[in-house]
């Protein structure tokens, strides 16, 4: 295949058409882009007029560049380029393929799958016998084959939920020499060097990775009461977060997401952490979390046992036991306790309601018949009943001739003492629990002695019961099963008074082993040991939880080791289950880092996908194909008929563009420095027309109106603002003047947005077409045409020319005419609802209370009227001497009354009220 | 015999575009308010001026007995005085005035009509005297609005550019010559020393598309007349702008000056801004002059 750098041509010959390029050059630059027609009556002025440049009737050069490239890239695209082609030269001998097959495979297996089916397909197209391992499986003999032999099994081959074992294969490769293709997972494995090394000793290595990051989260834990999940990445790079999912069976036992919380890396970091805070009903149904990115084995963490907490409900002796804290009966069980469980307090019945995990009664002696039926049917349930010994049980006479249902033995009266002061014999030290008691394979140091106890009286079921004894054979803990549910007494109190077992770690192992108490963090290997571990539930390697089914259980030791190195092949990720507790196996332990695999630099590593050959025909076609839509743009241009193209082109750049511009808006706040001038005070403002002279007149009529405003009222308006629609914000003001001019620009859809939004949120404009409504009503001067454009576009209610009890006529002035510039022209405002407006009985006007009419419409040019220049002199005349005058004055009065209106709404409606109101208030 | 259908469509394009016309005329005459009428001074007319105490002179005819009863002296009824005008509309009829810059503008000639025609209903509404030159006679009354608007809707010559026509005007009457003024100037140069000869007074009104005011042209072009008589090619339309616009000034300012060499008046309105502006200052200078 010819080759020019990484690109091979599948029909080379097609590149000679190239040298045809330059021919072409001079046939388009030959002939210049072609003249437009244009009829204009100005042509008369152009006679004569010489052009200063005249190169242009050549085609530019760079447009003929354009036009080279998009030929060239044609012809090389019917070339065939083709990137990164297969050119590998055919290897010979056999051919190994190693797979990892471990959980992290899984991220990508289809691909990596496909590889190796690929690798085998492509050695049998060779010739070559080819073998196909997968180092999660136990090693055995290794035997080349046809490929045909392998190729149901490449497809068909799937990962396994652990870690590939390295250790084993070195020894059972074939002998000869081959080529080792190596799939790995990307991850570092202790012996992976070693088994490199003889594979290398066989023949050449070549390893195939993946780039794609590997995810795993770590087994959850506990701090400050919160969940704290924890995961891994490989490689490290930028922050990046990802969700983690807790999901558990809800109350109707259907398996649900239950808590979701964000987990982030921070650049750089190889682990992130997330606290989740979820309430214990909640945390203690959380049977396992996993990341939402990753479908893996090592992105699903079990839980066991060690995120539930128990509820206990502690009971001590009445309250007339007071005494010190650390002579309390419950004080050591409180502090063994408290970290690891909810504890419940209160009297007996109280916290049965709340339906404990478990009760712990110390040195309590007698119950009522009612709370021990209650006690008795939480038991049948599948409760545990803790009692400690103490004093007062041995002082009573409960279960002394009867057996008491809630102890499970019969108790001697009195109990005994060793080793004090009144009595002989040396204090009793533990015997080693006997296989068959929960606590087997726990270790009782030495020192834990027994002075005190009560003893249980010898029934033919008491060796069955007994889980505890001293070393002569007493014994210290009993065991009674109550239907689901069991009670245990311990011959001793929970506190140091009897024996020094409390104050020793055994004790709270013991807890730990009865479930009473749960363990804080991994299970220690003495926590598991003497125990056999049946799994009840398996993790593939795709994160997938499958019943165990036949699955040998595992001793408790290997369990710990697994739990800490991670899981194998003869002990795969899931749930353990022993006698009491079920422990979990997954990938990763708390402590295990990722960590990349690192090979040698004589061994070559590709991506998966790196070197796939990758036909550039499309690529380079659409290429030529943008350049010649560019080229046709460009000759557009050229030739002067863009112009017309130019809105097209803005509306393809926005669509080109939408982040950017999305961006841009959100720049463009309000300006601050018109909210502070608008808002400091009252602003009268006008719409900007952009007619110089109405601008002008606007601005000073605003100002004389203000300056009126100032002298009679209360309303002490500053300056007024013209406000461009289309660029300011309109909240500001209380009302705009707009003054219509018959060549204004119809607003954009955004501003009359701005403009709706106003005018329902309480805003007023003052629409004046300054025409005198000379063409009446249905008639239409160029700006009542124009108003009625402007005004389609706007959310304007009904409207009537204004009656002669609106409130307008009375919020400061009575006025019955509201002239400007022109006196006689209608003035329209929103109508009244027509069910409203009738006068009372002998009340001058109509009971309308509500609304600011949201516009006013009117001709008048009341601008006009109320210009004034600088120093407050009229700008304009208004009507002839001392009429005009006073028509001046009625105008300012209009205003006035305009502006109270907007300001004080119907305040001066609702005074039609106050005769009824005084009445009232006569009365 | 094909004559008869042409004339029948065409008679039936007049009938459609007539009324719009003639209603889009009134209603920008409806914007202008009129001001004083008559001539604020007594003379012949129907309208009532004042009463003027009799003196030597007058006929016993015109003593007003009713007025003069009810006082002790002799009182003369004046009328005031109501001279009617004869104002003749030249509207340019040539190709060039069908030209528009943009699909949403009327063409040049359609403005020129409207203001014309506008500005006739003013006129005959005022009791002038209205024609066109060339086409209709100056008469007055309502009638012969209707007949000034079936002319102006009536065809376009052939020409490229149009001279001002000054048959049918009538001495120390007044005079409106509305075109673009494009073409050879000596042609309206002539008119109006024609028009002058016969102390006629006037206004020019030169109406432009605002594409002739900004040439925003670009590229090679070849530009032609409206007729096809003349073109001008250019491999950069936008480099002679600048040069269009100062020859289009040159115009104007050769327009001005020949106008008041003449006593008439001169402005320039482009068919982008609305009518009423130009109407008024026609109607103001038509006023201005007398």
């Amino acid at each position: 295949m010819f080759m020019i750098g990484p690109i091979g041509f599948a029909v080379p010959w097609l590149l000679l058409a190239l040298i045809a390029l330059p021919i072409l050059w001079f046939l388009l630059r030959a002939v210049p882009p072609a003249p437009i027609r244009r009829r204009f009556p100005g042509v008369a002025l152009l006679l004569g007029l010489k052009d200063e440049e005249t190169e242009t009737d050549k085609t530019p050069w760079w447009l003929l560049l354009l036009r080279m490239l998009a030929v060239a890239a044609a012809i090389i695209a019917f070339a065939g380029p083709i990137l990164n082609p297969d050119v590998r030269a055919a290897g010979s001998g056999p051919l190994m393929v190693v797979v990892d097959g471990s959980w992290a495979d899984a991220r990508d297996w289809p691909r990596r799958a496909e590889k190796a089916s690929a690798l085998v397909a492509e050695a049998g197209a060779e010739g070559r016998p080819v073998a196909l391992i997968r180092l999660t499986d136990a090693p055995e003999r290794v035997e080349f084959q046809t490929a045909e032999a392998w190729a149901g099994r490449a497809a068909g081959l799937q990962p396994q939920a652990w870690a590939p074992g390295m250790d084993g294969w070195a020894e059972v490769l074939p002998d000869g020499s081959f080529e080792t293709v190596w799939l790995s997972d990307g991850l570092a494995y202790p012996g992976r060097d070693g088994l490199l090394e003889a594979l290398e000793a066989k023949g050449p290595v070549r390893v195939i990775e993946s780039p794609r990051p590997v995810l795993a989260l770590h087994p959850a834990g506990f701090e400050d009461g919160k969940v704290v999940v924890a995961a891994s990445r490989m490689p490290v790079g930028d922050a990046v977060s990802v969700e983690v999912i807790a999901r558990g069976p809800d109350p109707a036992g259907i398996e649900r997401e239950l808590a979701r919380v964000t987990l982030g890396f921070a650049a750089g970091m190889e682990r992130g952490e997330a606290l989740l805070d979820v309430p214990p009903e909640l945390r203690n149904r959380i049977t396992r979390f996993e990341l939402e990115a990753a479908r893996t084995a090592g992105a699903v963490s079990l839980t066991d046992d060690s995120l539930k907490r128990r509820k206990i409900a502690l009971i001590g002796a009445g309250p007339d036991q007071e005494g010190l804290q650390l002579l309390s009966p419950l004080h050591y069980l409180r502090q063994a306790l408290e970290p690891v469980a909810e504890i419940i307090d209160g009297t007996l019945t109280e916290v049965l309601l709340a339906n404990p995990d478990v009760v712990i009664l110390a040195d309590v002696a007698r119950l009522t018949q009612s709370e021990t039926d209650a006690t008795l049917d939480w038991l049948e349930e599948g409760g545990l009943l803790l009692r400690f010994a103490g004093p007062r049980l041995a002082a009573s006479d409960v279960s002394r001739f009867d057996e008491d249902p809630l102890l499970p033995v019969r108790l001697r009266e009195g109990g005994r003492s060793v080793g004090g002061t009144m009595s002989w014999g040396e204090p009793k030290a533990l015997a080693p629990f006997t296989e068959g008691s929960p606590f087997f394979g726990l270790v009782a140091p030495d020192d834990v002695v027994v002075r005190a106890q009560v003893l249980a009286q010898p029934d033919p079921n008491l060796t069955e019961r007994t889980i505890a004894a001293l070393d002569d054979g007493t014994p210290l803990v009993t065991r009674k099963i109550v239907g689901d549910g069991q009670v245990v007494l311990v011959h001793v109190t929970a506190n140091a008074e009897w024996s020094s077992l409390p104050l020793s770690g055994l004790f709270v192992q013991m807890l730990e082993r009865l479930a009473v108490s749960t363990r804080p963090a991994l299970p220690e290997a003495t926590d598991l040991a003497g125990q056999t571990w049946s799994p009840e539930v398996v993790l593939d390697a795709y994160g997938q939880l499958s019943d165990a089914g036949e699955l040998p259980g595992a001793e408790g030791e290997a369990l710990a080791g697994a739990i800490t190195t991670g899981p194998t092949l003869a002990m795969p990720p899931g749930l353990y289950a022993g006698a009491d507790r079920r422990v979990a196996l997954n990938i990763m332990s708390p402590e295990a880092e990722l960590l990349p695999a690192v090979w040698p630099a004589s061994v070559p590593v590709e991506g998966l996908e790196g070197r796939e050959a990758q036909a550039l025909k499309g690529a380079f076609l659409t290429g030529g194909l943008a350049l010649l839509l560019i080229d046709v743009l460009a000759a557009l241009w050229v030739a002067g008929r863009l112009s017309g193209l130019r809105r097209g082109v803005a509306v393809l750049l926005v669509a080109l563009l939408p982040m950017q511009e999305a961006k841009a808006q959100d720049t463009s706040l309000p300006d601050d420095a018109l909210a502070l001038e608008a808002t400091t005070a009252v602003v009268l403002a006008h719409v900007l027309t952009g007619d110089p002279q109405v601008d002008e007149v606007a601005a000073a009529g605003l100002l004389g109106l203000g300056d009126r405003l100032w002298q009679r009222t209360s309303i002490e308006p500053a300056l007024p603002i013209g406000v461009d629609l289309e660029r300011d914000e309109l909240a500001f003001f209380p009302f705009l003047y707009w003054p219509i001019t018959a060549g204004q620009a119809q607003p954009s859809a955004e501003a009359y947005g701005k403009l709706n939004q106003y005018l329902r949120t309480g805003g007023m404009i003052l629409f004046d077409t300054r025409d005198a409504d000379v063409a009446g009503f249905g008639g239409s001067t160029p700006e009542g045409q124009r108003l009625q454009l402007i005004a389609s576009g706007l959310d304007i209610p009904p409207l009537e020319q204004m009656p002669g009890d609106h409130v307008l006529t009375r919020t400061f002035y009575l006025l019955q005419e509201f002239p400007g510039r022109h006196a006689r022209g209608a003035v329209w405002v929103e109508a009244a609802p027509l069910a409203e407006a009738e006068a009372a009985e002998g009340m001058p006007f109509r009971n309308l209370n509500d609304g600011v009419t949201p516009v006013v419409i009117g001709g008048n040019d009341w601008a006009a009227a109320w210009a004034v220049d600088d120093i407050g002199v009229p700008l304009l005349p208004v009507g002839r001497g001392f009429a005009g005058e006073r028509q001046r004055e009625i105008a300012y009065r209009f205003g006035i009354n305009l502006i109270m209106h907007v300001l004080t709404g119907n305040y001066k409606s609702d005074q039609v009220h106050v005769p009824a109101l005084l009445e009232r208030l006569g009365q | 015999m094909s004559a008869a259908p042409d004339l029948r469509a065409r008679a039936e394009a007049l009938g459609q575009t007539l009324p719009p016309l003639l209603a889009e005329a009134e209603m920008l005459a409806a914007t202008v308010m009129l001001g004083e009428h008559g001539r604020r001074r007594a003379g012949l007319g129907d309208e009532f001026w004042q009463y003027r105490p009799a003196h030597q002179g007058d006929s016993a005819r015109m003593i007003d007995w009713r007025r003069s009863a009810r006082s002790d002296s002799h009182f003369v009824r004046e009328r005031e005085w109501q001279a009617a005008q004869s104002v003749t509309l030249w509207v340019d009829p040539s190709k060039s005035m069908t030209f528009t810059g943009d699909k949403s503008r009327a063409p040049k000639g359609d403005r020129a009509k409207l203001l014309a025609l506008a500005l006739a209903v003013l006129l005959l509404r005022g009791g002038e005297r209205v024609g066109i030159a060339g086409m209709a006679s100056p008469r007055a009354g309502r009638t012969q609005m209707l007949r000034l608007a079936a002319r102006l809707a009536g065809e376009d010559a052939g020409e490229d550019y149009g001279a001002p026509e000054t048959d049918g005007m009538v001495s120390h009457g007044r005079a409106v010559f509305l075109s673009d003024f494009l073409g050879d100037l000596t042609a309206v140069e002539a008119g109006l020393a024609r028009a002058s000869d016969r102390g006629v007074k006037g206004v020019l009104i030169q109406i432009l598309d605002p594409a002739e005011e900004e040439f925003p042209f670009d590229g090679r072009t070849i530009f032609e007349s409206m007729g096809g008589t003349m073109r001008h090619e250019t491999q950069r339309a936008g480099d002679l702008r600048a040069r269009y616009l100062s020859r289009l000034a040159e115009r104007k300012d050769r327009l001005t000056g020949l106008a008041r060499a003449v006593g008439w008046h001169f402005t320039t309105h482009h068919t982008g801004h609305p009518a009423q502006s130009a109407l008024l200052w026609a109607y103001a200078a038509l006023q201005g002059g007398r």
